[in-house]
């Protein structure tokens, strides 16, 4: 009884507002985007900023804040903040400097933080979004870089928190868009956009359970047509798309809930919690501090030249937009398909690759988007882990244009063969394992005849209507050829001789 | 320039430092009179005067994207108040 | 063992055979030994190790092979760090914390032979001019009774008067490698900002810091800068000038344009024996025919407001590291996060330190940042373009190093504004990133060394040095 009690209190229904008062307000979120640069060391110190090392074993003098040490900002975090603006249509800010941002917390192990705070390296741009409601551009306000802080970690059963510095001085940028999305599905659909960009980019690998890519949303509501805005809740490090939505799902009908009824609402931070699909208060921690920014005065400022610039530009990779036009107008494949293998630029670049061997774009996309795909998944991996290459795949290809093997033996048969030795060029898989298809006439006529012959009453039944027989002899003739008759060739020979009958 | 309690304990809280009842009257003297002899730069016009905000010559000190590796954790720990032969250990953080 | 002023006296006897570098080592750990107790100038002796590094030396020079700066015994201030040594700044905060690399400039004086005897004394983390700010209790002038050193790099002035080395490196933030070197009779030379590397220097003022040696000779103080001098890989600010021949003493003129600081020369701080010697200086000046003219600085009494404004904010911002969680002091009697953080600092730095803090806190907070901190860094501008511009007319700046001769201990403790006045003539150089030197300019009428200050325009070291050297 106790349980069932308590089971009520645990799951208890989510509060709802209905649609009519719902539309009664407008929302209004902001998002500060935090992606980790993949850059081999941290920003400001020589250290290995990779993920997923044993504890303190990326530190140095520098991340840990030793006295007597001093920044150093790393040359490649700059061109990656920068090859994002290019993306993303910002304004590249031409004289830079990093600011100290002031504050204590066990993670932070200079008491301060190097950021931008009055020059960040990008204004203004933007990231389009495809809604179910249309398009539009979620612009930024800017992005900055800066550097990221450590880790800490609580067991239950001690009273201490463990702290980790291998993640301080991660390079950083932090985007920050105006506070024009208008819903959960816009949040989501802007943070995947940002997330397939960066990948696109090279510069973040987006992995949002690792922390690599992670979100604070801003939200308000207010009257339709209001010009006031509502009292800003912060939501902080977001790390799920999923999450994201739900957590802005929750807020929106608290605080509608919350005006409706007259109450307050408190500026302040809260956390999600996935299990109850709540939204609650965290302690005031920073939302009060002054966080005395001044210039970082062990740094000397950062000047983008014209040539800098442009360097950048020129090393740029094909971005998703410019690879699905190509897609569609170069290769004349379909939005669909086009949308389908933009997707990542590891499978855009498989798929080019491959149309490097053979003229067949449609069947190179209709293999990626299908066979590929599926077995990708099936076994949890990457396109980078494929072992068949794209000559290889364009070899398969021309086998089936050329007749020699159907398309369905192709993917069932011979591919997996392939997968397994890498070292056979599928023609020698189809030959050993005598898939080639029969499209001798001579050989396919006699077995057709053989069949036939076998079924005469069926035959008659044929010449007198049922049609359907056609695929039952069509059987007999593929078990006769052990699959390996050409379906076309045998359909056409067969009717023929039906005809003829 | 008049240093009332609550600004004081805001300072203090700020700075991380303790600021015992028995220290605050020498502490805000110190501070008044310091910042009084500091305010004394209001008697310039600076207008038209931009903050003087790097002093060296130099710009874009850049590093490249090289791995060095440097102490390692065991040289990390050592001079930790308290760690666990993996970790620095500190009270719980309140969340 | 006679008592040597110069390297090059050193380097004589020792490559004639007629010392060794172990004896040398021997008699300045001996006047150590003698006199460190009274006078707490080395906070650590390095004995074991110079005598070893000795012996290497000893047979390098034997084999022909020794560098530079082979028989020159130095000590480090306690703001510069030292791999596998103890570095405190002077403050209990640092507690059982030793460094794990070596700051740049000790390094490069390591790589040129040179043997470092010690870890001397100063005031807590470079705050304060008298050295009466240490945790471990002031040093004293060697000179006088119970005079202070001078500070912040009291330590590293004292060991060198009382010959327990040879040379220090000290760091100057307002003054602290000059005042001392004046208070004590010896040459102490603050370079360019960004002339010589700052890693590993403990910071105290990002943008004022400098490393600078304390020499018995304005000789020595050259040989030391052109071996500290130059680009860095760790330090972004440092300048990539190309380093001079600082020992070449080369130079097209021979007499110079010279600008006294009127108001200085006739401040009535000015004690009288420190007036009369800068003046006399002065006529010497002239009669060696060089122009000397009185300049007059209005902004001077606003030297001392910009340079505390601003040293005090990026002291509260580099400070902050020292919070008891990766090293240093950990209060016992912390319960939680947020005490272990107020007591472990309130504990583990001493009163000028936190008011300092505090000030500096208080100077970047949101309402006041605009009217004290920007304020400053505006007037700091205005003294720079001022001095700037006098460096175009007038070759170099001098005056007095400071108002008085070395205090009794005690004496300026109880005002801060008497004690930060002290700094008035040092500070300028500081305020601007120039590079200024004091050399010994007599006695006063208790036996107490009055210093002569001088201060040239930036990257001008050379010149600095030469004209220095012309005139001791």
């Amino acid at each position: 009884m106790a349980f069932y009690y308590l089971c009520i209190l645990k799951f208890e229904i989510l509060p709802s507002v209905n649609q009519e008062i719902r539309d009664k307000y407008e929302v209004v979120i902001g998002l500060e985007v935090h992606a980790q640069l993949q850059t081999e060391s941290k920003i400001f110190a020589a250290d290995a900023a990779s993920f997923g090392a044993s504890p303190n074993t990326h530190i140095s003098p520098i991340t840990l804040g030793h006295p007597g040490t001093l920044p150093k900002l790393n040359k490649k975090a700059v061109e990656f903040a920068m090859r994002m603006g290019i993306a993303c249509n910002s304004q590249i800010t031409e004289n830079q400097y990093f600011d100290r941002k002031n504050y204590f917390y066990p993670d932070l192990p200079k008491g301060y933080q190097i950021t931008q705070d009055k020059t960040p390296i990008c204004m203004g741009g933007g990231v389009h979004v495809k809604l179910s409601t249309g398009e539009k551009t979620v612009r930024f306000h800017h992005i900055h870089l800066e550097e990221d802080a450590g880790k800490s970690l609580h067991t239950d059963g001690s009273s201490d928190s463990l702290l980790d510095y291998n993640r301080a001085g991660t390079p950083l940028i932090e985007m920050v868009t105006e506070p024009e999305i208008k819903s959960a599905e816009e949040a989501a659909t802007f943070m995947t956009e940002v997330r397939k960009l960066v990948r696109y980019l090279g510069i973040c690998d987006g992995n949002m359970e690792e922390g690599s890519l992670r979100c604070d949303v801003n939200i308000s509501v207010m009257p339709v047509g209001s010009k006031v805005f509502g009292t800003k809740v912060e939501i902080k490090n977001m790390n799920s798309m999923r999450f994201i939505q739900k957590a802005i799902e929750y807020e929106i009908v608290r605080q509608i809930d919350a005006v409706e009824n007259n109450e307050k609402i408190i500026q302040e931070t809260r956390s999600f919690d996935p299990a109850t699909g709540r939204t609650s208060g965290m302690r005031e921690k920073e939302s009060m501090n002054d966080y005395r920014y001044f210039p970082e005065p062990d740094l000397v400022p950062l000047v983008i030249s014209e040539e800098w610039l442009s360097s950048v530009k020129e090393q740029m990779p094909a971005l998703p937009w410019e690879l699905f036009e190509k897609f569609t107008k170069e290769y004349g494949l379909p939005a669909y398909d086009a949308n389908v293998l933009t997707d990542s630029r590891e499978v855009a670049e498989y798929f080019e690759a491959t149309c490097q061997f053979t003229k067949n774009y449609k069947a190179v996309s209709n293999w990626i988007m299908g066979t590929v795909k599926s077995y990708l998944n099936d076994h949890n991996l990457e396109i980078g882990q494929l072992s068949v290459t794209p000559e290889q795949l364009a070899q398969l290809i021309q086998l089936v244009d050329d007749g020699k093997v159907s398309n369905s033996t192709a993917s069932q048969q011979i591919f997996p063969e392939m997968i397994a030795d890498n070292a056979k060029t599928p023609l020698q898989i189809a030959e050993a394992k005598n898939l080639i298809q029969q499209s001798n006439t001579d050989t396919l006529q006699t077995l057709v005849d053989e069949v036939l012959a076998n079924n005469s009453a069926k035959v008659k039944e044929y010449k007198n209507g049922k049609k359907g027989l056609l695929s039952m002899f069509m059987g007999e003739i593929m078990k006769k050829s052990k699959g390996s008759a050409d379906p076309k060739v045998t359909t056409a020979l067969l009717q023929k001789t039906l005809e003829n009958l | 320039m008049n240093i009332d309690q609550e600004l004081l304990q805001k300072i203090a809280h700020l700075a991380r430092l303790e600021m015992p009842e028995s220290a605050e009257k020498e502490m805000k003297e110190s501070l008044e009179s310091v910042l009084n002899w500091m305010s004394e730069l209001d008697e310039i016009d600076t207008s038209n005067v931009k903050p003087l905000t790097h002093m060296s010559l130099e710009i874009n000190a850049l590093r490249e994207d090289k791995v060095i590796p440097n102490i390692s954790r065991e040289q990390g720990l050592k001079n930790a108040p308290k760690q666990d032969g993996e970790y620095f250990r500190v009270p719980k953080v309140m969340e | 063992m006679k008592v040597y002023s110069t390297l090059k006296d050193i380097q004589t006897d020792l490559y004639a055979g007629s010392i060794t570098c172990r004896q040398l080592v021997e008699f300045y750990l001996k006047n150590i030994e003698e006199k460190n107790n009274t006078l707490n100038a080395f906070l650590s002796v390095f004995d074991q190790e110079a005598l070893e590094k000795a012996d290497e030396i000893d047979a390098k020079i034997k084999a022909g092979t020794a560098k530079k700066l082979a028989g020159m015994v130095l000590g480090i201030k306690d703001l510069l760090c030292y791999k596998d040594h103890t570095s405190q700044a002077g403050s209990r905060i640092l507690d059982g914390f030793e460094s794990q690399f070596t700051a740049t400039a000790v390094q490069r004086v390591i790589d040129e032979d040179a043997i470092i005897i010690g870890r001397q004394n100063c005031d807590e983390f470079g705050m304060g001019s008298t050295n009466e700010n240490s945790a471990f209790g002031p040093c004293l002038n060697a000179v006088g009774e119970n005079r202070v050193a001078g500070g912040s790099s009291g330590g590293s002035a004292v060991a060198v008067q009382a010959d327990m080395c040879l040379a220090s490196l000290g760091t100057d933030t307002g003054g602290s490698v000059r005042m001392p070197a004046g208070f004590c009779g010896l040459v102490g030379l603050k370079p360019t900002y960004t002339r010589v590397s700052r890693w590993g220097l403990i910071a105290y003022a990002s943008s004022f810091d400098c490393i600078g040696p304390i020499t018995k000779s304005v000789e020595d103080a050259a040989i030391l800068l052109e071996i500290i001098a130059g680009k860095d890989e760790q330090d972004s600010t440092v300048s990539n000038e190309k380093v001079p021949e600082y020992t070449a003493f080369q130079t097209e003129k021979k007499t110079y344009k010279i600008g006294y600081l009127k108001e200085a020369v006739e401040s009535e701080g000015l004690q009288p024996e420190v007036k009369a010697a800068t003046l006399a200086k002065l006529a010497y000046l002239k009669a060696q025919g060089h122009e000397v003219e009185a300049v007059d600085f209005p902004l001077i009494k606003y030297f001392l407001p910009t340079y505390y404004t601003l040293t005090t904010a990026e002291a509260s911002s580099n400070l902050s590291r020292f919070d008891g969680v990766r090293y240093g002091h950990r209060s016992t009697e912390a319960t939680d996060l947020m005490s272990l953080y107020k007591k472990s600092r309130f504990e583990g730095f001493g009163k000028e330190t936190r008011k300092r803090i505090m000030l500096g806190t208080f100077v970047l907070s949101a309402s006041y940042y605009d009217a004290y901190y920007t304020k400053a860094q505006k007037i700091r501008r205005l003294i720079k373009e001022f001095t700037d511009n006098l460096l175009t007319e007038y070759d170099f700046l001098v005056c007095p190093t400071t108002p008085t001769t070395a205090y009794k201990l005690g004496e300026k403790t109880a005002d801060p504004i008497q004690m930060y006045l002290g700094d008035l003539f040092t500070v300028q150089a500081n305020v601007v990133g120039l590079p200024a030197i004091s050399i010994p300019n007599g006695l006063d009428n208790d036996g107490m060394p009055i210093g002569f200050q001088i201060m040239a325009g930036a990257f001008e070291e050379a010149e600095l040095l030469t004209f220095a050297q012309l005139i001791s």
